[in-house]
Protein backbone atom coordinates (compact mmCIF):
# COMPACT_ATOMS: atom_id res chain seq x y z
CA UNK A 1 0.00 0.00 0.00
CA UNK A 2 1.23 3.51 -0.79
CA UNK A 3 2.16 5.89 2.05
CA UNK A 4 -0.21 8.42 2.29
CA UNK A 5 1.03 12.03 1.08
CA UNK A 6 0.29 14.87 3.32
CA UNK A 7 -0.11 18.36 2.53
CA UNK A 8 -0.71 21.79 4.05
CA UNK A 9 -4.28 22.65 4.18
CA UNK A 10 -5.47 18.87 4.17
CA UNK A 11 -8.46 18.32 6.72
CA UNK A 12 -8.00 15.89 9.13
CA UNK A 13 -11.16 13.66 9.73
CA UNK A 14 -13.90 14.59 10.84
CA UNK A 15 -13.94 11.72 13.57
CA UNK A 16 -17.53 11.72 15.17
CA UNK A 17 -17.66 10.07 17.98
CA UNK A 18 -21.07 8.35 19.17
CA UNK A 19 -22.86 10.31 22.47
CA UNK A 20 -21.07 10.62 25.82
CA UNK A 21 -23.20 7.92 28.22
CA UNK A 22 -23.14 8.24 31.86
CA UNK A 23 -21.88 4.76 31.78
CA UNK A 24 -18.89 6.15 29.99
CA UNK A 25 -17.97 7.95 32.30
CA UNK A 26 -18.23 5.73 34.78
CA UNK A 27 -15.77 3.50 32.41
CA UNK A 28 -13.47 6.20 31.71
CA UNK A 29 -13.56 7.02 35.98
CA UNK A 30 -12.33 3.24 36.34
CA UNK A 31 -9.79 3.06 33.79
CA UNK A 32 -8.12 6.54 34.06
CA UNK A 33 -8.30 6.43 38.33
CA UNK A 34 -9.96 9.90 38.03
CA UNK A 35 -12.74 9.60 40.60
CA UNK A 36 -13.68 13.21 40.95
CA UNK A 37 -17.45 12.86 41.47
CA UNK A 38 -18.63 15.60 39.08
CA UNK A 39 -18.06 13.21 36.37
CA UNK A 40 -20.28 10.79 37.79
CA UNK A 41 -22.65 11.99 40.80
CA UNK A 42 -25.63 14.40 39.36
CA UNK A 43 -26.42 15.26 43.21
CA UNK A 44 -22.30 16.27 43.69
CA UNK A 45 -22.37 18.07 40.25
CA UNK A 46 -25.16 20.14 40.72
CA UNK A 47 -24.28 21.08 44.22
CA UNK A 48 -21.17 22.24 42.66
CA UNK A 49 -22.88 24.20 40.19
CA UNK A 50 -22.54 22.54 37.52
CA UNK A 51 -25.57 21.57 36.90
CA UNK A 52 -24.91 17.95 36.36
CA UNK A 53 -22.31 15.68 35.67
CA UNK A 54 -19.70 16.95 33.21
CA UNK A 55 -17.26 14.65 31.12
CA UNK A 56 -13.83 14.57 31.91
CA UNK A 57 -11.46 16.84 29.75
CA UNK A 58 -8.40 13.81 29.78
CA UNK A 59 -12.05 11.52 27.61
CA UNK A 60 -12.73 14.37 25.43
CA UNK A 61 -8.83 14.67 24.66
CA UNK A 62 -8.59 10.86 24.27
CA UNK A 63 -11.41 11.33 21.26
CA UNK A 64 -9.14 13.76 19.31
CA UNK A 65 -6.10 11.18 20.01
CA UNK A 66 -8.34 8.32 18.40
CA UNK A 67 -8.47 10.56 15.21
CA UNK A 68 -4.69 11.21 15.17
CA UNK A 69 -3.63 8.04 15.47
CA UNK A 70 -6.35 7.36 12.70
CA UNK A 71 -4.87 9.65 10.41
CA UNK A 72 -1.03 9.25 11.05
CA UNK A 73 -1.80 5.14 11.03
CA UNK A 74 -0.05 2.10 12.69
CA UNK A 75 2.81 3.02 10.35
CA UNK A 76 2.85 6.78 12.12
CA UNK A 77 3.93 8.02 15.26
CA UNK A 78 2.25 11.24 17.09
CA UNK A 79 5.16 13.05 18.59
CA UNK A 80 3.31 16.22 19.99
CA UNK A 81 -0.03 16.74 20.87
CA UNK A 82 -1.61 19.78 23.25
CA UNK A 83 -5.21 20.99 23.93
CA UNK A 84 -6.75 23.88 25.69
CA UNK A 85 -10.09 23.07 26.98
CA UNK A 86 -12.51 25.73 26.07
CA UNK A 87 -16.39 23.98 27.02
CA UNK A 88 -17.91 21.81 29.11
CA UNK A 89 -19.15 18.35 27.76
CA UNK A 90 -22.18 16.42 29.31
CA UNK A 91 -23.96 12.95 29.16
CA UNK A 92 -25.87 13.32 25.31
CA UNK A 93 -23.05 15.43 23.63
CA UNK A 94 -21.63 13.88 20.13
CA UNK A 95 -18.74 14.95 19.73
CA UNK A 96 -16.92 15.54 16.37
CA UNK A 97 -12.90 15.81 16.04
CA UNK A 98 -11.36 17.47 13.11
CA UNK A 99 -8.23 19.07 12.04
CA UNK A 100 -6.44 20.84 9.34
CA UNK A 101 -2.38 20.65 8.03
CA UNK A 102 -0.87 23.81 8.85
CA UNK A 103 2.67 22.24 7.86
CA UNK A 104 4.78 19.48 6.38
CA UNK A 105 8.22 18.79 6.26
CA UNK A 106 10.32 15.74 4.83
CA UNK A 107 13.08 14.44 7.16
CA UNK A 108 15.29 11.53 6.86
CA UNK A 109 12.45 9.78 4.88
CA UNK A 110 9.68 10.74 7.14
CA UNK A 111 6.91 13.17 6.95
CA UNK A 112 6.70 15.65 9.77
CA UNK A 113 2.97 16.73 9.85
CA UNK A 114 1.68 19.37 11.99
CA UNK A 115 -2.03 20.59 12.49
CA UNK A 116 -4.78 22.41 13.86
CA UNK A 117 -6.44 19.76 16.13
CA UNK A 118 -10.53 20.76 17.89
CA UNK A 119 -13.49 19.06 18.58
CA UNK A 120 -16.84 20.40 18.88
CA UNK A 121 -20.68 19.13 20.54
CA UNK A 122 -23.17 19.17 18.17
CA UNK A 123 -24.02 22.96 18.68
CA UNK A 124 -20.71 23.61 17.02
CA UNK A 125 -19.32 24.94 20.43
CA UNK A 126 -15.90 24.12 20.25
CA UNK A 127 -14.82 21.92 23.00
CA UNK A 128 -10.59 21.68 22.72
CA UNK A 129 -8.50 22.90 20.36
CA UNK A 130 -4.87 22.38 19.61
CA UNK A 131 -2.00 21.49 17.70
CA UNK A 132 -0.11 18.16 17.37
CA UNK A 133 2.62 17.03 14.92
CA UNK A 134 2.98 13.43 13.75
CA UNK A 135 5.36 11.43 11.52
CA UNK A 136 4.50 8.86 8.66
CA UNK A 137 6.82 7.35 6.26
CA UNK A 138 7.58 9.28 3.04
CA UNK B 1 -3.83 29.93 49.71
CA UNK B 2 -2.13 32.49 47.58
CA UNK B 3 0.96 32.58 45.16
CA UNK B 4 3.41 33.08 47.64
CA UNK B 5 2.36 29.66 49.18
CA UNK B 6 2.69 28.13 45.84
CA UNK B 7 5.96 29.65 45.12
CA UNK B 8 8.66 27.75 47.42
CA UNK B 9 7.61 24.40 45.60
CA UNK B 10 8.60 25.40 42.23
CA UNK B 11 10.80 22.96 40.90
CA UNK B 12 10.54 20.54 43.28
CA UNK B 13 9.85 17.30 42.00
CA UNK B 14 8.19 13.98 43.40
CA UNK B 15 9.37 10.95 44.05
CA UNK B 16 9.37 8.49 41.06
CA UNK B 17 6.62 5.75 41.54
CA UNK B 18 6.77 2.52 39.33
CA UNK B 19 4.25 1.50 36.86
CA UNK B 20 3.99 -1.71 35.53
CA UNK B 21 2.09 -1.00 32.27
CA UNK B 22 -0.68 -3.90 32.28
CA UNK B 23 -2.64 -4.83 28.75
CA UNK B 24 -5.75 -5.02 30.85
CA UNK B 25 -5.56 -1.51 31.81
CA UNK B 26 -4.88 -0.64 28.13
CA UNK B 27 -7.82 -2.45 26.94
CA UNK B 28 -10.06 -1.07 29.89
CA UNK B 29 -8.74 2.58 29.42
CA UNK B 30 -9.65 2.05 25.24
CA UNK B 31 -12.98 0.57 25.86
CA UNK B 32 -13.97 3.53 28.10
CA UNK B 33 -12.68 6.38 25.22
CA UNK B 34 -14.20 3.99 22.68
CA UNK B 35 -11.04 3.42 20.58
CA UNK B 36 -11.63 -0.15 18.46
CA UNK B 37 -8.13 -0.11 17.33
CA UNK B 38 -7.26 -3.65 17.33
CA UNK B 39 -3.21 -2.43 18.57
CA UNK B 40 -5.06 -1.49 21.92
CA UNK B 41 -6.24 -5.40 22.76
CA UNK B 42 -5.40 -7.76 19.98
CA UNK B 43 -1.48 -9.45 20.72
CA UNK B 44 -1.72 -10.97 17.49
CA UNK B 45 -2.56 -8.36 15.49
CA UNK B 46 -0.07 -6.44 17.18
CA UNK B 47 2.22 -9.01 16.51
CA UNK B 48 2.00 -8.26 13.04
CA UNK B 49 2.88 -4.53 13.31
CA UNK B 50 6.02 -2.81 13.93
CA UNK B 51 5.17 -2.82 16.99
CA UNK B 52 5.08 -5.94 18.26
CA UNK B 53 3.19 -6.17 21.55
CA UNK B 54 0.17 -4.44 22.30
CA UNK B 55 0.59 -0.25 22.78
CA UNK B 56 -1.21 2.15 24.77
CA UNK B 57 -3.40 5.20 23.26
CA UNK B 58 -2.24 8.11 23.38
CA UNK B 59 -3.24 10.19 26.34
CA UNK B 60 -3.18 6.95 28.33
CA UNK B 61 -0.46 8.08 30.47
CA UNK B 62 -2.81 9.98 32.34
CA UNK B 63 -3.98 6.81 34.11
CA UNK B 64 0.13 5.88 35.99
CA UNK B 65 0.56 7.18 39.92
CA UNK B 66 3.22 10.28 39.84
CA UNK B 67 3.95 10.58 43.64
CA UNK B 68 3.65 13.83 45.84
CA UNK B 69 5.26 17.16 45.80
CA UNK B 70 6.20 16.44 49.52
CA UNK B 71 4.51 19.45 51.31
CA UNK B 72 2.74 20.61 48.72
CA UNK B 73 -1.18 19.95 49.95
CA UNK B 74 -4.05 22.40 49.04
CA UNK B 75 -8.24 22.12 48.26
CA UNK B 76 -8.48 19.97 44.94
CA UNK B 77 -12.35 21.06 44.56
CA UNK B 78 -13.13 23.51 41.73
CA UNK B 79 -9.72 22.85 40.44
CA UNK B 80 -9.77 23.35 36.13
CA UNK B 81 -7.40 21.82 33.80
CA UNK B 82 -7.17 24.32 31.25
CA UNK B 83 -4.24 22.63 29.02
CA UNK B 84 -2.82 19.74 28.56
CA UNK B 85 0.08 18.89 26.57
CA UNK B 86 2.51 15.41 25.63
CA UNK B 87 5.27 15.12 24.03
CA UNK B 88 6.18 11.57 23.17
CA UNK B 89 9.39 9.93 22.78
CA UNK B 90 9.03 6.17 22.72
CA UNK B 91 5.88 3.64 22.50
CA UNK B 92 4.10 2.80 25.77
CA UNK B 93 3.95 -0.67 25.54
CA UNK B 94 1.60 -3.23 27.73
CA UNK B 95 4.70 -5.05 29.66
CA UNK B 96 6.39 -2.05 30.24
CA UNK B 97 7.98 -1.24 33.77
CA UNK B 98 8.16 3.00 33.59
CA UNK B 99 9.23 5.20 36.63
CA UNK B 100 6.79 8.51 36.90
CA UNK B 101 7.72 11.21 38.69
CA UNK B 102 5.37 15.60 38.75
CA UNK B 103 7.11 18.40 39.20
CA UNK B 104 5.11 22.18 40.04
CA UNK B 105 7.15 23.64 36.84
CA UNK B 106 5.47 26.81 37.43
CA UNK B 107 3.24 29.14 39.90
CA UNK B 108 1.64 32.51 38.90
CA UNK B 109 -1.33 34.55 39.01
CA UNK B 110 -3.54 36.41 36.64
CA UNK B 111 -6.35 38.10 36.44
CA UNK B 112 -9.23 36.72 35.09
CA UNK B 113 -12.92 37.37 34.46
CA UNK B 114 -13.47 35.10 37.60
CA UNK B 115 -11.32 37.52 39.37
CA UNK B 116 -7.81 36.51 40.28
CA UNK B 117 -6.66 33.07 39.61
CA UNK B 118 -3.69 30.83 40.15
CA UNK B 119 -2.15 28.76 37.11
CA UNK B 120 -0.14 25.83 38.17
CA UNK B 121 1.74 23.94 35.62
CA UNK B 122 2.66 20.61 36.75
CA UNK B 123 5.46 18.71 34.20
CA UNK B 124 4.72 14.94 34.03
CA UNK B 125 7.54 12.51 33.10
CA UNK B 126 7.55 8.79 32.28
CA UNK B 127 11.03 6.86 32.38
CA UNK B 128 11.77 3.45 31.63
CA UNK B 129 14.04 0.84 33.38
CA UNK B 130 16.80 1.78 30.26
CA UNK B 131 16.85 5.51 32.03
CA UNK B 132 15.18 6.67 28.98
CA UNK B 133 12.41 9.46 28.88
CA UNK B 134 9.50 7.71 27.24
CA UNK B 135 7.10 10.60 27.35
CA UNK B 136 6.75 14.35 29.35
CA UNK B 137 3.24 15.23 29.78
CA UNK B 138 2.39 19.45 31.50
CA UNK B 139 -1.18 19.99 32.02
CA UNK B 140 -2.38 23.71 33.11
CA UNK B 141 -4.22 24.06 36.26
CA UNK B 142 -6.52 26.77 37.41
CA UNK B 143 -6.78 27.34 40.93
CA UNK B 144 -9.18 29.82 42.27
CA UNK B 145 -8.37 29.32 46.08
Amino acid sequence: MANKTFQTGDTIGPLVKPAVTKTQLVMYSGASGDFNPIHTVDEFAKEAGLGGVIAHGMLTMAFVGQLLTETAGIEGELRKFGVRFMNMVRPGDVITCEGKVTDVKTESGQQIVSCDIWASNEKGDKVVSGRAEFAVPA
Amino acid sequence: MSLELFKPFIGVESKPVKNEVEKGAIRKFADAIGDPNPVYRDEEFAKTTRYGRIIAPPTFSRTFEYGKIEGLSYKQEGLIHGEQQFEYYKPIYAGDVLYCSTKLADAYEREGKLGKMIFLVYEQKGVNEAGETVFIARSNIIYRG
